[in-house]
């Protein structure tokens, strides 16, 4: 399954408690549409690093690496390119 | 109806029947226990009074209505309330210190007066059918007389799951409305008039307390002094709740100085985070008082939960009020009619974790472009596992919400309930549907005339004091959860005199920087342990999805609550969507705030619906 797959698949299923995946679209900001707060962007944290066995460093957890399907998909492929 | 509140009043019943109008009694009986049954009557008979509460100040009315001429048969606090009545007219309410739901019939002017405590203590629920007005305790009591079957108040829920509360008189229940606090109905044949004797009030032009720190810190240990004095005034043993905070460790040692040495109650928890053990021994040792605590498990929380729906009637967020209810079972077991708490300081003195984010963000909003003010932040909630402030760009747009408008008028508190309304994503479509108004719109709405032009931390009290205080912690957490074991509840700080004077209190000597109760630690200071002044606010917490599950298997009944068949015929929430949630808490991913507040919401929800709706046994869930 594709980072984009899973990832896609995580939100809908954890933050939006749905299967419809009509309603997230790749570059929808999690914080402006409310889909994540800062504690659910720990538990996003978590998923990543156990899904793509990766560790998120602190400075890492910015909004341009993680607010987005597309941003997140974007920053896995560049920690897997630097592993 | 009467036997619906018998844990409220299991020491014996009272009637009075005057053609159309009936008042019923549950006594629990503290002051004056051989001669205080109700209902009380005057000296003629034509005043009758039934009472739920404690008029502490019942002594010193005594002596001036005897001086007035009035004759007393009994020895109870109960009695000065006919007097007082015929004295004043509807105005004695004005001379009362204490919290009360009182019901007076006033047989020569055919009127029955209802009225509730200032604060909202006591509970007082009516509702109005077919020319009717039934009023109790508790809703319990009206359901089996209601004419039409029960029904859930969908805006009611919308509220709850905004506010973690119902607004202003609305309650769960369709068409059963709450006497407001510091409310007075004057009923008669021809209609119900409304009408508020006392609210919170700050001061709008400077008319602060001028005096120095310290003689402001002197009155208002003079205040608490007496306001626990007089709560001390009871035919019965009074003990005092022991959370480890500085609270219930002022009331305790204001109660130690007034010549009493109370037994004391506290809550234990496992987790360690939780726990304040060490500081309540910490005051133990201090107080030299005997000790008693109650060990409150993720098992015991799960068992006692739909007894504590039971009581609450209402859903609630958090699992909070169960222990509260564990405490008061205690508290019973070892004699205590009576304890004293701590609740209100926070609301009265300052004390919240919402009044010093309101504060940073502020001082952000002054300067939101800067890049080290945000960093204060960090400071807000050290003691959560899961610190939001970790996340730094996280927290800042949290925190940021409303920074464009610094002056609006719920700006403290929009993020808190931005948070809570994330939970109806779970409600139904159907649901959904039925919902027809604005809860924030609402509550501005029933704002007084001057909220503006309050200081910005006063309108952050205000809202604290008449939501989540008087219709979430006195109600779910507080009456509600003692009531359950028979145990009445006193609260110095909501003493009317002591939250006169803390309104003149400027907020720079409330919380002075970021200290918290800064004038209360003041007052107490040099009587306190160092330790307990010092400690920072801990939020009393206790374990919400863990008491549910266990290695990822739910208790029975939330499996039966939350199946999907209950879920769809029951049709406030969205089956699909809790499915999912139900699949994250066994996964053991729901970790955050959100997650576990939605879950309680629902399943206390559907709790709700069982036992109120469908006429649920609670004893199938539970042993009591």
């Amino acid at each position: 399954m594709s980072i984009e797959q899973q990832v896609r698949d995580y939100i809908l299923e954890n933050f939006l408690f749905t299967n419809d995946a009509s309603v997230l679209a790749n570059d929808a900001s999690f914080l402006e549409k409310g889909i994540i707060d800062s504690t659910g962007v720990l538990e996003m944290i978590f998923f990543l690093e156990e899904a793509f066995a990766l560790k998120v460093a602190d400075k890492e957890m910015i909004p341009e690496n993680l607010d987005s399907v597309d941003n997140i998909v974007r920053y896995v492929q560049s920690k897997q390119a630097v592993s | 109806m009467v036997a619906a509140l018998h844990h409220r009043g299991p020491d014996g019943s009272g009637f009075h029947v005057d053609g159309s109008i009936g008042l019923g009694h549950a006594r629990l009986s503290i002051i004056d226990i051989a001669g205080g049954a109700q209902p009380i009557h005057n000296e003629d008979s034509t005043v009758w009074v039934v009472f739920n509460g404690e008029i502490f100040n019942y002594v010193e009315l005594r002596e001036f209505l005897a001086g007035q001429g009035h004759r007393f048969y009994t020895h109870s606090d109960t009695e000065v309330l006919v007097h007082l009545y015929e004295h004043y007219g509807t105005d004695f309410v004005q001379h009362l210190n204490g919290q009360f739901a009182i019901a007076l019939w006033d047989h020569k002017n055919k009127q029955l007066i209802l009225c509730r405590d200032r604060a909202g203590i006591l509970p007082l629920f009516y509702t109005e059918q077919n020319g009717r007005l039934l009023f109790a305790s508790e809703i319990k009591a009206l359901l089996p007389v209601l004419a039409c079957p029960p029904a859930l108040n969908p805006a009611a829920l919308d509220q709850v799951m905004t506010f973690w509360s119902t607004l202003g008189d609305t309650t769960m229940f369709e068409g059963v409305r709450q006497v407001l606090p510091g409310e007075m109905l004057v009923v008669r044949e021809d209609g119900v008039r409304k009408q508020s004797y006392w609210d919170w009030r700050y001061p709008t032009d400077d008319d602060y307390h001028h005096t120095s720190v310290d003689q402001q810190a002197e009155e208002l240990r003079a205040l608490l002094s007496d306001a626990t004095r007089i709560r001390l005034r009871a035919d019965v043993p009074v003990g005092a709740y022991l959370s480890g905070g500085l609270d219930s460790a002022v009331l305790a040692t204001l109660i130690r100085a007034n010549g009493i040495r109370p037994e004391t109650y506290s809550i234990r928890f496992s987790d360690a985070q939780l726990d304040e053990g060490v500081h309540q021994q910490r005051m133990v040792e201090h107080l030299g008082v005997q000790h008693h605590q109650v060990q409150c498990t993720e098992a015991n929380i799960g068992h006692e939960f739909p007894r504590a729906i039971w009581h609450t009637e209402s859903p609630i967020l958090r699992t909070a009020p169960v222990p509260m209810m564990l405490l008061s079972g205690l508290a019973h077991a070892h004699g205590a009619k009576v304890v004293l708490t701590g609740e209100g300081a926070d609301e009265v003195l300052g004390g919240y974790d919402i009044f010093k984010e309101a504060k940073l963000r502020r001082f952000w909003a002054r300067n939101p472009k800067s890049q080290w003010r945000p960093l204060l932040l960090k400071r807000l909630y050290p003691y959560l596992e899961f610190n939001p402030a970790r996340a730094q760009s996280y927290s800042e747009a949290f925190f940021g919400t409303g920074l464009d408008q610094p002056n609006a008028s719920f700006f403290a508190h929009l993020p808190r309930w931005n948070t809570t309304a994330q939970s109806k994503q779970f409600f139904s479509a159907e649901f959904k549907a039925r919902l027809n108004t604005d809860a924030i719109a609402l509550l501005e709405q029933s704002l007084p005339r001057d909220y503006a032009q309050w200081h910005a931390f006063n309108r952050s009290q205000y809202v604290e004091a008449k939501l989540l205080m008087a219709n979430y912690l006195l109600w779910s957490q507080g009456d509600r959860m003692l009531m359950a074991n028979s145990v009445e509840g006193r609260f110095p700080f909501l003493d009317h005199r002591v939250i006169e004077f803390a309104a003149r209190i400027h907020p720079d000597f409330k919380m002075k920087v970021l200290n918290e109760k800064y004038l209360l630690k003041r007052a107490l200071r040099n009587e306190l342990p160092a330790s307990i002044v010092s400690r920072s606010k801990q939020p009393y917490r206790a374990p919400d999805i863990p008491a549910f599950f266990s290695n990822g298997v739910a208790l029975e009944y939330v499996d039966a609550l939350l199946g999907e068949d209950t879920i769809k015929r029951y049709g406030y929430f969205d089956a699909q969507k809790t499915g999912f949630l139900l699949k994250k808490i066994r996964a053991g991913r729901a970790i955050g705030y959100r997650d576990n507040m939605a879950f309680v919401a629902i399943l206390s929800t559907q709790m709700w619906h069982y036992l109120f709706l469908e006429n649920g046994s609670r004893s199938e869930f539970t042993h009591s």
